[in-house]
């Protein structure tokens, strides 16, 4: 589900650690325990083999998940062949990892294809610009290769207007383009896209960062098709230009499949009414800013607004919301009862202003909020989203020495009141270990748990102890725990309960954080299904990383900031790991430099076919 | 009674303009020269600002997408690897707490509008945001731009002087619908939700504008 790819970020489902895709080379280090594939270019089979083939791939077809599939094509030669030709999404969780040539030759029917560049702590700024993910070589390769494309995903990679336009010129059949967190474009290729993409179904833009165009800033609205379009979803509220308002609502107009859009914050709550009446269809809405466009004899706009709230009874999900107006709330009343995920995360409200909106939503389940409600908003959405499963709580101003309204009593109304949840986000300045003991007893159906204490190193704020004992019980009472970010004061300790009961864990986020390399160890040897790993200031060293060997290949990634790890500890795990690319990235380097600093600042670790990248910029070296 | 304010600013030679000094940059003038087109030249949209005073040296690498704490540039003393507890009040660290810039940018809710002056090549960019007044704002373009004295005339008009050559700049803008207008008509709230850039004219091309002009 669309959701799911762009909100549950980290939480697809990778292989496991026993499935490691078959090398396709035919020397090869045995360290991974799916052998090795079958080389490529083999004779072709023989004909009651082939007959076999057909059969099963009529089979295959039918078989959509990733895991299966990569089981599915261990089997044998046979199974390995079909699974090829039937595979139609082809999912790369690290744009480095295999090369696009690769991919394309074994794969030939993609139709969809969703690729992850960056580390997710290139999200804050600790991955210098121009490090790399770059889109070019993969779109040149699946336009040649794939005709029937129809759908790409892409996250945190970076992507120019030429590469929209190939997209626009190679695949007649294209339908989804979604970007997330990406860059490098511009308005400009979205026109490419817009014009030329006549088949077009979704143009999802979530979070991405757009090229500065000084005064080029392109009519990308007005060029859509002006015959009835296929749209039916259209996400540009990261675009941050100004556009033409009077193409968009003429857009809408003639996309009667249309049912998610989400503008920028160039939006007024007069057009949006204007855009609502277009689209009464509509499921999902952003709506930009959430106040009047401003005075001068304007006709109250609060009369229409609720009007066309009303009069949209599909409206499942709203967001925006900046700007917000709070007395222009009450025009949503009509629809809250049918939400189920809203996103006040952009609207600075205070529990008063959020508590008419929020007992009125009794059937929400997922919920973005800013901290400015406090815990007395928190009590409210406790009691009464009583089915709530995704939970994030921003910070209304995110520095370290902010005042923030919520705390661990926020954390412990939600979870008494919200027993199912499945996904919190949890930003504040203060916590005790006791309220995260009761979320975890309270709510055992936890998958995601991410706490951000933002002062960093600070303790429980009634026992002044470490928040050891917090995680403990996270990791034990949470049984389907899948992904885990840490903060507060924490010991060594903290990490062996995580490697002793987090045995689900994929993704584990970690900063300011622990004693010692000893921590490190507990939860590379502990974690079995970890995936990936992000560490930042932690006084984890060589000896550490080192003792990680044996996990790296059924890792996607390791990342390391501002620990203590040198260049003696990351050679040798480049000389114990033939198939491991190490990156050590410096900051503050634009041309090689004769000597090396023994200090590793930024290392970045991740399992590869594709051997050493050719396109790392000078701060990167690959050892 | 018209102060002229002085210039805070250590004199530098207008006709000299040195353009990679003041060229649109994410790090401190004087710096390691920059190569021409290189990727690490981009500039960032949304959250650049061009405040100079940043304190300590900005490591070059983190010019990234920038993040809008003007403190988020720092020394590399303050990624001390070591978990010690910091002594208070807490160096900032980049990246923390994790928060996407995405974020950040929309919650500063900044009104970053461009600058140009009349015969320069460059512009600059600054968050209207930032500043409570027209004076604070007039300041802030003086010492940006290095070159300029503010002179305020009795009848609140005013306007920034070249002091080599005497060149007189009225600070103007152009709001949503368009028009050029003097900076300085409006009340200031009003001025920043409509303004979208700005431009420094020279004073001799600037009768044509809005009739307060004419006033004087």
């Amino acid at each position: 589900m669309r959701e799911e790819i762009s909100d549950m970020s980290e939480d697809d489902e990778t292989g496991e650690r026993a499935r490691w895709a078959p090398d396709l080379s035919k020397n090869r280090s045995d360290d991974s325990d799916s052998g090795p594939g079958p080389p490529i270019g083999d004779s072709p089979p023989p004909f009651s083999d082939q007959i076999l083939e057909n059969v099963l791939e009529n089979v295959l077809e039918f078989l959509t998940s990733r895991r299966d599939r990569n089981s599915a094509s261990a089997v044998c030669r046979s199974w390995y062949r079909a699974e090829a030709q039937t595979r139609r999404e082809l999912f790369i969780g690290n744009c480095y990892a295999v090369a696009p040539h690769r991919a394309v030759e074994r794969f030939q029917s993609i139709k969809s294809v969703v690729l992850k560049g960056k580390p997710r702590f290139a999200d804050f700024n600790l991955v210098p610009f121009g490090w790399g993910a770059h889109f070019e070589p993969w779109v040149k390769s699946f336009g040649a290769a794939y005709r029937h494309l129809e759908r790409i995903c892409l996250k945190r990679m970076s992507v120019t207007d030429k590469d929209l336009t190939i997209i626009a010129e190679s695949f007649p059949l294209f339908k989804d383009l979604t970007l997330i967190c990406c860059e490098g474009f511009s308005t400009f290729g979205l026109a490419v896209i817009a014009e030329r993409c006549r088949h077009l179904r979704v143009l999802d833009l979530i979070e991405d960062y757009l090229e500065d165009e000084d005064d080029e800033v392109v009519d990308w609205i007005s060029r859509f098709p002006e015959t009835t379009t296929s749209l039916e979803s259209l996400v540009f509220d990261c675009v941050s230009c100004p556009f033409n308002f009077d193409a968009l609502e003429r857009l809408v107009a003639r996309s009667p499949s249309l049912q998610r859009l989400r503008v920028n914050h160039h939006v007024a709550l007069e057009q949006l009414r204007r855009l609502m009446a277009r689209a009464p269809q509509l499921t999902h809405l952003g709506t930009g800013t959430f106040r009047s466009g401003a005075g001068f004899g304007e006709v109250d706009p609060n009369l229409d607004l609720v009007s066309a709230f009303g009069a949209s009874r599909s409206l499942v999900c709203l967001s925006g919301f900046r700007e917000i107006e709070p007395e222009f709330l009450p025009a949503i009343y009509p629809i809250c009862a049918n939400l189920t995920s809203l996103n006040f995360s952009f609207a600075n409200l205070t529990a008063e202003e959020l508590n008419p909106v929020i007992r009125r939503c009794h059937n929400l389940q997922t919920f973005w909020v800013l901290d400015s409600v406090g815990d007395e908003g928190l009590q409210a959405v406790a009691e009464t989203c009583r089915d709530l499963r995704e939970l994030r709580v921003f910070p209304l101003d995110p520095s370290e020495d902010s005042d923030s309204s919520v705390s661990d009593i926020g954390l412990q109304f939600i979870s008494e009141g919200c027993r199912k949840l499945r996904s919190i986000l949890y930003f504040c300045q203060r916590m005790t270990n006791a309220a995260v003991v009761a979320m975890s007893k309270n709510c055992p159906d936890l998958v995601v748990f991410r706490l951000c204490i933002m002062g960093r190193h600070l303790p429980d704020r009634i026992t002044g102890e470490p928040m050891d004992a917090g995680f403990r019980a996270i990791v034990m009472n949470c049984k389907k725990l899948t992904r885990l970010s840490v903060s507060g004061l924490l010991t060594d300790k903290a990490f062996e309960y995580i490697g002793c009961y987090g045995k689900l864990i994929r993704t584990l986020s970690v900063a300011f954080a622990g004693d010692s390399d000893g921590g490190l160890r507990y939860v590379l040897e502990g974690c079995t299904r970890l995936q990936k790993l992000e560490i930042r200031d932690s006084p984890f060293g060589d000896a550490s990383l080192i003792s990680g060997l044996p996990f790296y290949y059924n890792m996607r990634f390791l990342w390391m900031s501002s620990c203590n790890l040198s260049m003696r500890g990351c050679k040798e795990v480049a000389r114990n790991k033939p198939n491991l690319v190490v990156e050590v990235i410096r900051d503050g380097v634009e041309e090689e430099e004769e000597e090396e600093i023994e200090a590793v600042e930024k290392l970045y670790l991740y399992r590869s076919l594709a051997g050493a990248r050719t396109d790392a910029p000078a701060f990167v070296k690959i050892l | 009674m018209s102060v002229e304010t002085e210039r805070s600013s250590t004199e530098s030679e207008v006709s000299g303009l040195d353009y990679e000094e003041t060229a649109l940059t994410l790090r401190l003038p004087g710096g390691t020269s920059r190569v021409a087109g290189s990727e690490l030249d981009r500039k960032r949209g949304f959250s650049e600002t061009v405040e100079l005073g940043l304190g300590s040296g900005a490591p070059v690498g983190t010019r990234g997408v920038a993040s809008t704490d003007d403190q988020s540039d720092e020394s590399p003393e303050s990624q001390a690897s070591v978990a010690e507890k910091p002594p208070a009040p807490k160096a900032r660290v980049v990246g923390w707490p994790p928060v996407r810039s995405f974020r950040k940018n929309v919650m500063k809710s900044c009104k970053l509008v461009k600058v140009a002056v009349d015969g320069a090549p460059y512009l600059r960019k600054v968050d209207l945001e930032a500043y409570t007044g027209y004076h604070q704002l007039l300041t802030a373009l003086q010492e940006m731009f290095s070159c300029f004295t503010i002179r305020n005339y009795p009848d609140e008009e005013r306007k920034l002087v070249d002091p080599v050559n005497g060149t007189e700049y009225v600070p103007t803008y152009e709001d949503k619908e368009g028009d050029w207008m003097l900076v300085g008509d409006v009340p200031w709230k009003m001025f920043v939700e409509s303004c979208k850039r700005v431009r420094l004219m020279k004073s001799s091309e600037a009768v044509n504008l809005a009739p307060r002009a004419q006033q004087s």
